[in-house]
């Protein structure tokens, strides 16, 4: 898996609307590969190409768990508290070719609301060719004291 | 073909003990290529105050996964594995799960609708220790599309 982050300087005070150092991802076929071993998720249609075409995929497609995986990495790579909650859609999916590129996944996050218990929702996005293929994947982190 | 709504509420016997090991979380971070030392070095994962690595945030899908699929096998309910698809995911986070942690998953079946030619189940798994303390709730949308409408 290749990729790239953006530091944001260290700061502890959380506000609405505060932007998480976004991540770029791409998934090759050998990442799903290693996913699939890890994760004992071994359903065809995230390694077999004759599969994913007889189920009527244009490809092999990305696990859902894995692009779920990899939009909480924005979150745990911020470190402002430890998760609560983490919800996620799946909406529309990451197909991923037998080439050296693979499928670029670009993950975002974004404060929506701190709550009256002091937990704060973090609204995520995972966008595969420019669209959203996660449908309102939420996090709730509770920060650390 | 409509899933048989009398398995609503039904909770299945607790599954066998999954020993979390050291190896299979770093294994799964490197899967999701997260770096973070807490998913490797027990010395770091100790000074941000866990008792051994910790598992990265959907960890817990490989019980979950096993766990569904016993019950989406059963032929009773009556569900196209082939034409099942993952609708949706919710983590409920109470302790974190760390190595040696032997995780018991006790399933439920949460609700079944159906909707436009599709058939949604919702499967709920209590993920503790052997000893009764919990560790995640996992709530998974499955989604079984109609045979009719896939092959029109």
């Amino acid at each position: 898996m290749t990729e790239s982050t953006e530091n944001a300087e260290a700061k502890t005070e959380i506000a609405v609307g505060d932007v998480l150092p976004p991540l770029e991802v791409r998934i090759s076929r050998a990442d799903l590969v290693r996913y699939a071993g890890a994760a004992l998720d071994f359903n065809p249609i995230h390694w077999n190409e004759a599969f994913a075409h007889e189920v009527g995929l244009p490809d092999v497609i990305a696990h859902g768990m894995l692009t779920m995986a990899l939009a909480g990495r924005v979150v745990t790579a911020w470190g402002m508290g430890e998760l609560v909650e983490y919800y996620s859609r799946f909406t529309r999916p990451v197909v991923v070719p037998n080439d050296d590129k693979g499928a670029l996944l670009e993950l975002t996050g974004k404060v929506g609301e701190i709550r009256a218990d002091g937990t704060v929702r973090v609204d995520l996005t995972a966008k595969f060719d420019g669209k959203a293929v996660l449908g309102k994947p939420v996090a709730v982190v509770r920060p650390r004291p | 073909m409509a899933l048989d709504q009398s398995f609503v509420g039904r909770t299945y016997p607790p599954s066998p003990v999954y020993e979390v090991s050291r190896a299979k979380i770093l294994e799964f971070a490197e899967a999701i290529g997260d770096p973070n030392p807490v998913y490797r070095d027990p010395e770091a994962a100790r000074a941000a105050g866990y008792p051994d690595v910790v598992a990265p945030p959907t960890f817990t899908t490989i019980v979950n996964l096993a766990a569904i699929n016993t019950i989406v096998s059963d032929p009773e309910l009556g569900l196209d594995y082939s034409r099942m698809v993952h609708g949706d995911q919710s983590f409920t986070y109470h302790q974190p799960v760390v190595a040696g942690d032997r995780l018991v998953v006790t399933s439920s079946v949460e609700s079944i609708m159906r909707r436009v030619g599709n058939d949604f189940i919702t499967l709920r798994a209590e993920i503790g220790t052997e000893s009764g303390e919990p560790r995640v709730t996992a709530k998974a949308q499955l989604v079984v599309r109609d045979a009719e409408e896939a092959d029109a």
